[in-house]
């Protein structure tokens, strides 16, 4: 594999500067209840209905881990290619506020979950590796409002306790855009195994970006930042763009970096210090001793292993193999599991005799244009795939042409329409009888003969005229292959 | 029958079964004595008329196949009691009223016990004398400005002053064994996760452990019999067969091997306490016992590594006491400002103390010389035990360095005070049984402990020997009533 690397530099006067981005990515484990308790974890609920009394660390109360967290965390390593630890611990990590009940977050420190892993990421330049440090599970907080009252803060513990998994980069990456492939291909793996929904705008998946800056070439990383709980791509992409610049600045300047943690705003589109390294928490991290060590056997993980499905780059590599798509196609097909299923059901559908690259076409072109128009999910289609199967089926048959299509399409989207009997009630079906088109070409030439004659003498330009023509005739339904046999054969 | 409160538990059961007594004679005999055992500071909370109310209806229609049918308990305030205020000893818990109830309490009344009152104990299980108490301290029943031990002290007074039949404690570091010794009754530390510790107040996690406290052997087993289940809402509860305690209990320990270690001759103990160390030995000989000089290399590390991984954990065990959820709040400016004075407030001087030794130890920099050195030497400690149990059954050992002590005599001496816990806490720190037993007299009249240690999960053999020497003993607690005028 090789291991190129984007030329994402910042330029200044005499020097370029290489980017370095590590991330920590916090994921929301797909599960109906809580870490260490059983309260839901639907998202929206009325505030502080999701709250049992270890959530809220009443007196006395004690955490229970939650076995199905477990197996989605492990499933997730699998699905990064990563080591499953058998034997992991839940540390404390404690400090004080208002929305962390316990006055700790329980979290894994020394001993994750999981170890070292990797993601491919398939880059404009070729395929890049990115490693994986580690994944770990961990509470999340509360959440604390500051804006509902001018004196008071109030606190929603809907979230308190919710299971998070930290998967932690190695600084691997070196562009705005890789950050946005790499988080784009982790959200992927994690909806084909079903462990998070990825949902960034209900925060199910947020990230610190690490960023550091150095001279191209340069083997030493430069000091890095931290910047803290970003919660979409086009935000890291600025953050870091930002970032990176205030750090090649400062160099510039013959400035040093302070390590330091970060907040970007939003608004102003930059970083902003929150605390340096010497005001850092000292979390006081040690094992939970209400939690013992979790082990996991052999036969736990090999279990999990076997009922993992088939994972994008596999899939990709067996849509290239199988259905002979190109690369290109193959990755835009499997990038959500979503599409990747549409796809798969509509060649399905398709039966023995497909065209298979025609359906790409469709799939990639008129239905992701519809539901870029409409803002819905490929989950949420108003053409089902069967009904995009049958359509892309009548092209191929010649009952329709390419062009007809796009209008039957357009009526598909009304209720998910049956392509047949849309072409069936607006007589839609292609004009395919060679005498019919040749009597109308006849016509055509008849009524157009000055024409006909300056095509002949070689201006070529005019056989679209004349395909038009006919086209207009048929009200577009004479099949366009056999109109241009027949103009060929009768202008000659 | 005038003499209620001086029946046993044991006996109380038979009477209620063969219909001599009824529920509401007992829980109004004990009521009553309470109502005028004020001066020992006993109780926290009364919960005298509710008690009254569910004793009649246990009359109404009595079950007697319950184990403890229609007994009144009162219990240490750290088992979290539902709708009952449930205070550990804490102005920070000064107003908490749990709407749950712990494992351990639910169990004993599944068996028919009734609920009087919470008992005092030293704030969140944090002292030896019960004098670190929000409420104040505890009198002990064998004599006037005495302390009864700690910190399961108002436990002890009630028991040994007959205001409950036997109760429950809790015991991280001697916390049930050393006010037993202090006022001439029973106490069982169970072995780590025999008893669940869902709903107690938690101080030091991976010590902590609720078991008996009783006016003799066959009660405190009865009452271990009750308490200990596997519960699955406490991961380090342990799923291993209990045995029938009290049904199983027997005196006969003959050809049982124990264990003397050389290491628990401190320097400066008294005299009496060797005495009677000696006598003990004696008595499991008499009861046809073999005892054998053993080693516990590690003993006088214990202390030292009890007060760097207790601490540790309750530093953060009490962060949830930040004046935001429940309890107690002070006003503040702001956010930080209302935890400092909340947690200023709210905690006394040994919580504090304890919170800021914790902290430390935990702190970057100080972790690995001592949180981590303490874990390891713990695992020696452990491991000291485990050599021993290899040629023992059980451990005799003192229970305490030395009789009760006067009220004030050490409170401005946080060290003296902890060298109490001295024989007690290495059983903590290995997750073994141990079981305190009255054992006689020093020479002001006071009561004296010997403590039996056992193999893990192994305590019917400890409930065994002690049961034994209990019979060989023939102690008497001497009891004047002289707080009751």
């Amino acid at each position: 594999m090789s291991k190129k690397n984007s030329e994402y530099l910042i330029n200044r006067k005499d020097n370029q500067y290489e980017v370095v981005i590590g991330l920590e990515v916090h994921a929301q484990v797909l599960s109906e209840s809580k870490l260490f308790s059983t309260s839901a974890t639907k998202f929206g609920a009325e505030p502080n209905t999701q709250v049992s009394l270890v959530d809220a660390a009443f007196p006395g109360m004690l955490p229970v881990i939650n076995e199905f967290c477990v197996k989605q965390a492990i499933k997730t390593g699998i699905g990064l290619n990563a080591k499953i630890n058998k034997r992991s611990v839940f540390d404390r990590k404690n400090y004080f506020y208002a929305d962390l009940p316990q006055g700790y977050q329980i979290s894994q420190f020394k001993d994750p979950i999981v170890g070292e892993g990797k993601v491919i990421l398939d880059m404009p330049y070729g395929q890049k590796e990115v490693g994986i440090e580690r994944l770990h599970l961990e509470q999340d907080a509360g959440k604390s409002i500051h804006d509902l009252d001018p004196q008071n803060t109030f606190v929603d513990l809907n979230r308190s306790g919710v299971a998070l998994m930290e998967i932690v980069s190695k600084p691997d990456l070196r562009s705005p855009d890789e950050v946005s492939v790499y988080i784009k291909k982790l959200r992927s793996i994690m909806r084909y195994l079903g462990t998070c929904d990825g949902n960034m705008q209900e925060g199910s998946l947020r990230a610190d970006v690490n960023v550091s800056v150095r001279a191209k070439g340069s083997k030493e990383f430069g000091t890095r930042c931290e910047i803290k709980n970003v919660n979409s791509i086009k935000f890291m992409q600025m953050a870091i763009e930002y970032e990176a610049n205030r750090q090649v600045d400062l160099i510039e300047e013959g400035k040093s970096i302070d390590q330091e943690t970060r907040l970007f705003d939003t608004k102003k589109n930059e970083t902003r210090s929150m605390r340096s390294k010497e005001d850092a928490h000292d979390y006081r991290y040690f094992p939970d001793p209400d939690l013992l060590p979790l082990e996991v056997s052999d036969e736990f993980v090999k279990e999990l292993k076997n009922n993992i499905p088939e994972l994008p780059d596999d899939k990709k590599k067996r849509f290239i193999d199988e259905f002979k798509l190109s690369p290109y196609e193959a990755t835009i097909l499997v990038s959500d599991i979503d599409t990747a299923k549409y796809f798969e059901e509509v060649i399905a559908k398709m039966g023995k005799n497909k065209d298979i690259k025609l359906a790409v076409n469709w799939i990639t072109g008129e239905l992701f244009a519809v539901l870029n128009n409409k803002n819905l999910e490929i989950s949420q289609s108003p053409v089902s795939a069967k009904n995009l199967a049958i359509l892309v089926n009548l092209i191929k048959n010649g009952t329709i042409s390419g062009k007809i299509a796009k209008t039957v399409f357009e009526l598909m989207l009304d209720g998910d329409k049956d392509p047949q009997k849309i072409v069936k009630e607006k007589e839609l079906k292609q004009q395919s009888d060679p005498k019919a088109i040749e009597a109308l070409i006849d016509k055509i030439i008849n009524d157009n003969r000055e024409k006909a004659i300056e095509y002949k003498q070689g201006k070529e330009k005019l056989f679209g005229f004349f395909v038009g023509q006919a086209m207009k005739a048929s009200g577009g339904k004479a099949n366009p292959q056999l109109i241009n046999e027949i103009l060929k054969k009768k202008l000659q | 029958m005038s003499d209620i409160t001086k029946q046993s538990l044991t006996e109380l059961v038979e009477n209620i079964k063969d219909k001599k007594l009824s529920s509401t004679e007992v829980t109004k005999a004990f009521i009553d004595r309470s109502e005028k055992s004020k001066e020992l500071n006993a109780y926290i909370t009364e919960d005298f008329t509710s008690a009254l109310d569910k004793a009649k209806k246990f009359d109404q229609k009595p079950n007697l196949d319950l184990k403890l049918p229609g007994i009144p308990m009162a219990v240490k305030d750290l088992f979290c009691t539902k709708d009952v205020k449930t205070t550990a000893g804490s102005k920070i818990l000064n107003n908490f009223v749990p709407t749950y109830e712990s494992t351990v309490t639910d169990n004993i009344w599944r068996e028919g016990a009734i609920l009087i009152g919470k008992l005092n104990c030293d704030e969140f299980a944090m002292g030896s004398s019960n004098e670190t108490s929000f409420f104040g301290n505890v009198q002990n029943p064998i004599d006037k400005d005495l302390v009864p031990g700690g910190s399961s002290g108002g436990s002890a007074s009630a028991v040994a002053g007959q205001l409950t039949p036997i109760t429950i404690g809790t015991d991280t570091g001697g916390s049930i064994r050393q006010p037993a010794s202090f006022t001439g009754t029973v106490g069982l530390k169970p072995t780590y996760g025999s008893c669940s510790r869902y709903g107690i107040v938690a101080f030091a996690s991976s010590l902590d452990q609720a078991g008996p406290m009783a006016q003799n052997v066959k009660d405190c087993a009865l009452l271990q019999e009750v308490i200990s289940t596997y519960d699955p809402k406490d991961s380090t509860s342990i799923d291993f067969k209990r045995n029938q305690y009290s049904k199983e209990l027997t005196n006969n320990i003959k050809g049982k091997k124990i264990g003397i270690p050389k290491e628990y001759r401190v320097d400066g103990m008294p005299k009496e306490i060797e005495d009677l160390w000696q006598k003990g030995i004696q008595y499991v000989k008499d009861c046809g016992a073999e005892t054998i000089d053993i080693s516990l290399p590690h003993t006088s590390y214990a202390l030292p590594t009890y007060y760097i991984v207790a601490p540790a954990e309750a530093s953060s065990n009490l962060a949830r006491y930040d004046g935001v959820k429940y309890g107690f709040r002070a006003k503040g400016e702001n956010l930080i400002d209302m935890y400092e004075k909340t947690r200023s407030e709210g905690f006394g001087a040994e919580v504090q103390r304890r919170i800021m030794i914790g902290t430390y130890v935990l702190s970057s920099g100080y972790y690995d010389a001592y949180y981590l050195k303490a874990q390891k030497v713990r695992k020696l400690i452990k491991n000291d035990f485990d050599e021993a149990y290899k040629k023992v059954d059980a451990i005799l050992t003192p229970s305490t360095p030395s009789s009760a002590f006067k009220i004030g005599e050490k409170t401005n001496d946080p060290v003296s005070m902890y060298l109490n816990d001295i024989f007690t806490v290495p059983v903590n720190l290995a997750g073994l049984p141990g079981i305190s037993i009255p054992a006689g007299h020093d020479s002001k009249g006071y009561p004296l402990g010997l403590q039996i240690i056992g193999k893990a999960f192994d305590e019917q053999n400890i409930l065994n020997i002690a049961f034994a020497m209990e019979e060989k003993i023939n102690f008497k607690n001497k009891i004047s009533n002289w707080w009751i005028k």
